[in-house]
C-alpha cells in the first residue's frame, strides 16, 4: 500500500531538478554581486581612509581624495530629489486618487510611461537646452539637478501610482462610507498604507540620479574644481561641481598613470553613498510600518 | 428636513449608467423605517448599485450617471444644499468582505470621528465612551475590551465584520446598509449577525442584500425582487415568498434561475 509509483517518482525527479535550477539562478545571481563587491573593496583597501574622502583631488588627479566630487554628487541627488519627489509623489496622488479616466489621463499617462524609458542623453541634451540656455541659467548644480529631477520624476510618478493601486479598495470604501472626503481618505488611508512602497521608488532614484554621467556632463559637472575641504557648504547652486560618476569616468580612462586604487576606491565611496541611503531608507520603512500611522 | 418621513428612503424612476451600460431601470422603491428590508435578485441585476446610490457613494466609482430622485429621511439627496459628507455620516455601508482598517480595534472604532473633528477638541474620555458604546451593541465589548490596540485585520472575520458595524454607529447614522454581510462568514457567524441585525432593527433602517433566501426570510420585514437592473416586485416578506404576485419573483424564489 501507498507504495510510490513510477508516474510520481518521475514527477519528484522533475519537483527536486527544477529547485535545483531556481536555487542556482538565484546564487548565480547573488554570487556576481558579491564579487564584485569584494573585488573593489579589496583593490581600494589601501587607500580608503577619511583623508581620502575629505581630501581634494590633487596632482592633476593622480593623488589626493575625492572630497570635491563626492559633495557634488551628494548635492546633485539631494536637491535633485527635493525637486523631483513632492512633484512626482503629488502628480501620483493626482493620477491615481483624483482623475477620472478621461483623454487627458490616458496622455499623461502614456507620456509618464514613454518619459521613464527615455535615455539620459536625451535628458542632457533638453537639460542643456532648456535650463542652460534658454532659461540662463548657466552650467551649473542647479541647472544639472533641475535635469536629473527631469529624468527621475517619469519612474517616481510610475512607481508611486503602483504602490498607490496596491492599497485595497476595501481600504478606501471603508474611509468613503464614514464620510470622508477624497483628501481624508488620501491622508489617513492611502499613504500610510503605500508610503514603504513610494519610499523604495523614491530611493531606487537616488542610485540613479548618483550614477548618471551624461546628463550632468552638459549641464553643470566640471572635470576639476578644487573646494574648501570640510566644508558642507563649500559649493553654491550656481558653481559648477565635481560628481562621483564623472571623476571615476576621468580619471580610470581620461587621465594616464592614475594608481590602481584611486578609481577603485571612488567606486566604493559611491557605492557605499547609494547602500548608505537605501539603509536609512529601510530603517525609516520599518519604523513606519510599526507605526501605521503618522 | 422639516417632517420626520415615515419612510427611510424613497426613490421615484430612478435610472443609473455606468459609461453605456445602463444599471439601473426606473426604480421606485420606499423603505419603511425602523425595519430590515432584504433585496434580492441574481447576480448582477444591480443590487449594490442601487445600495450605492443611498449614500450617493457611487460618484466616486468612476463614470456614474443618475436621473431621478431619492429622498433620504424626507430629503431629497440631490438638492445642492446636500452634504455627501453629512449624508454619509448618516447612511453607512457595511460590505461583503470585512474590510476593518489595518489600525487597532480602537482606532477603527473611532475613525468615524477622528475623520470628522478637530483633533484638538477630541477628549480620551468621550472616545474611550464612544469605543464601549458601539462595541456593545455589536456585542463585541466582551470579547474586545482587553484587546483594543490589536490590530483589526487580525480578529476572526465574524468579529471584524461586527467591528465594520461599530465603526459607523459613532456618527449616529440613521440607515446602514448592508452588501452581502454574511457571504463570507460560516453559518454560525452568519446567524449571529443576523441576531445582531434583529436587535439593531428599530434603532436603525437596515437594508440588506442577500443571495441567501433562507436568511431575506429569517430577517427582512420587507422584501424586494430585483432583476436585471429593474425593481419586479416588493411586499411584506411572507408574502413575497408564500404569494408572489410576478411570475419572475415566483421563479426566482423556487430557484429557477440566478
Ligand atoms: N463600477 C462599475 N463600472 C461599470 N459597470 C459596473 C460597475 N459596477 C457594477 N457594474 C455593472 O453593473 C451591473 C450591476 O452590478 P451590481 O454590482 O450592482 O450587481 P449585484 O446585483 O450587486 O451583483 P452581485 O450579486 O454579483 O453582487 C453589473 O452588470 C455590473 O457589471
Ligand atoms: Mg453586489
Amino acid at each position: 500500500m501507498f507504495e510510490i509509483s513510477a508516474h510520481t517518482r518521475r514527477k519528484r525527479r522533475a519537483e527536486l531538478l527544477a529547485r535545483g535550477i531556481f536555487l542556482s539562478m538565484t546564487l548565480l545571481m547573488v554570487l556576481p554581486l558579491l564579487l564584485i563587491l569584494g573585488f573593489l573593496i579589496w583593490k581600494a583597501l589601501p587607500i580608503l581612509s577619511l583623508d581620502f574622502i575629505l581630501d581634494n583631488p590633487s596632482k592633476g588627479m593622480r593623488a589626493g581624495g575625492i572630497w570635491s566630487p563626492l559633495l557634488g554628487s551628494i548635492y546633485l541627488v539631494f536637491i535633485s530629489l527635493v525637486i523631483a519627489t513632492p512633484i512626482g509623489v503629488l502628480a501620483a496622488v493626482y493620477l491615481n486618487e483624483y482623475a477620472r479616466e478621461s483623454w487627458f489621463t490616458r496622455v499623461v499617462n502614456l507620456a509618464v510611461v514613454n518619459l521613464a524609458g527615455v535615455p539620459s542623453i536625451v535628458h542632457a541634451l533638453f537639460g542643456l537646452g532648456a535650463f542652460v540656455l534658454f532659461m540662463h541659467i548657466g552650467k551649473s548644480i542647479l541647472a544639472a539637478s533641475m535635469t536629473l529631477a527631469i529624468m527621475t520624476m517619469p519612474v517616481i510618478i510610475a512607481s508611486t501610482k503602483e504602490a498607490l493601486a496596491s492599497v485595497p479598495i476595501s481600504f478606501r470604501e471603508a474611509c468613503w462610507n464614514v464620510g470622508a472626503t477624497r483628501w481624508q481618505t488620501i491622508r489617513h488611508v492611502v499613504l500610510p498604507n503605500s508610503i514603504s512602497g513610494i519610499l523604495t521608488g523614491v530611493i531606487l532614484q537616488v542610485s540613479r540620479a548618483a550614477g548618471e554621467t551624461a546628463p550632468i556632463m552638459f549641464t553643470g559637472a566640471v572635470f576639476f574644481k578644487a573646494i574648501e575641504e570640510g566644508n558642507l557648504f563649500a559649493y553654491g547652486l550656481f558653481d559648477q561641481c565635481m560628481t562621483l560618476s564623472m571623476h571615476l569616468f576621468t580619471i580610470s580612462t581620461q587621465v594616464p598613470d592614475v594608481p590602481d586604487a584611486l578609481p577603485y576606491g571612488t567606486a566604493v565611496v559611491l557605492l557605499g553613498m547609494v547602500l548608505l541611503v537605501n539603509a536609512v531608507a529601510i530603517v525609516l520603512r520599518v519604523y513606519l510600518r510599526s507605526r501605521k500611522k503618522w | 428636513m422639516s417632517t420626520p418621513a415615515q419612510h427611510s428612503i424613497e426613490t421615484r424612476d430612478l435610472n443609473l449608467w455606468y459609461g453605456d451600460f445602463q444599471a439601473l431601470k426606473g426604480i421606485s422603491v420606499c423603505i419603511p423605517r425602523g425595519q430590515i428590508t432584504g433585496l434580492i435578485g441574481p447576480s448582477g441585476c444591480g443590487k449594490t448599485t442601487l445600495l450605492r446610490c443611498f449614500n450617493r457613494i457611487n460618484e466616486r466609482y468612476g463614470d456614474v450617471r443618475t436621473t431621478g430622485e431619492i429622498d433620504v429621511l424626507g430629503q431629497n439627496i440631490y438638492a445642492p444644499e446636500v452634504s455627501l459628507i453629512e449624508l454619509r455620516k448618516a447612511v453607512g455601508m457595511v460590505f461583503q468582505r470585512p474590510n476593518p482598517l489595518p489600525i487597532s480595534v480602537y482606532e477603527n472604532v473611532i475613525f468615524g470621528i477622528r475623520v470628522h473633528s478637530e483633533r484638538k477638541n477630541l477628549k480620551k474620555s468621550d472616545l474611550d465612551e464612544a469605543v464601549e458604546k458601539a462595541l456593545s451593541e455589536v456585542g463585541l465589548w466582551e470579547d474586545l475590551k482587553d484587546r483594543l490596540n490589536v490590530r483589526a485585520t487580525s480578529l476572526q472575520l465574524e468579529q471584524q465584520q461586527k467591528l465594520c458595524i461599530a465603526r459607523l454607529l459613532p456618527l449616529k447614522p440613521d440607515i446602514i446598509l448592508m452588501d452581502e454581510p454574511c457571504s463570507a462568514l460560516d453559518v454560525e457567524a452568519t446567524l449571529h449577525i443576523e441576531d445582531l441585525m434583529l436587535t439593531l432593527a428599530g434603532r436603525y433602517t437596515i437594508v440588506i442584500v442577500t443571495h441567501n433566501m433562507a436568511q431575506a426570510r429569517r430577517v427582512s420585514h420587507e422584501c424586494s425582487f430585483m432583476l436585471m437592473g429593474e425593481m419586479v416586485e416588493t411586499a411584506r416578506t411572507q408574502d413575497l415568498f408564500l404569494t408572489p404576485r410576478d411570475a419572475r419573483t415566483a421563479d426566482y424564489i423556487e430557484g429557477r434561475y440566478g
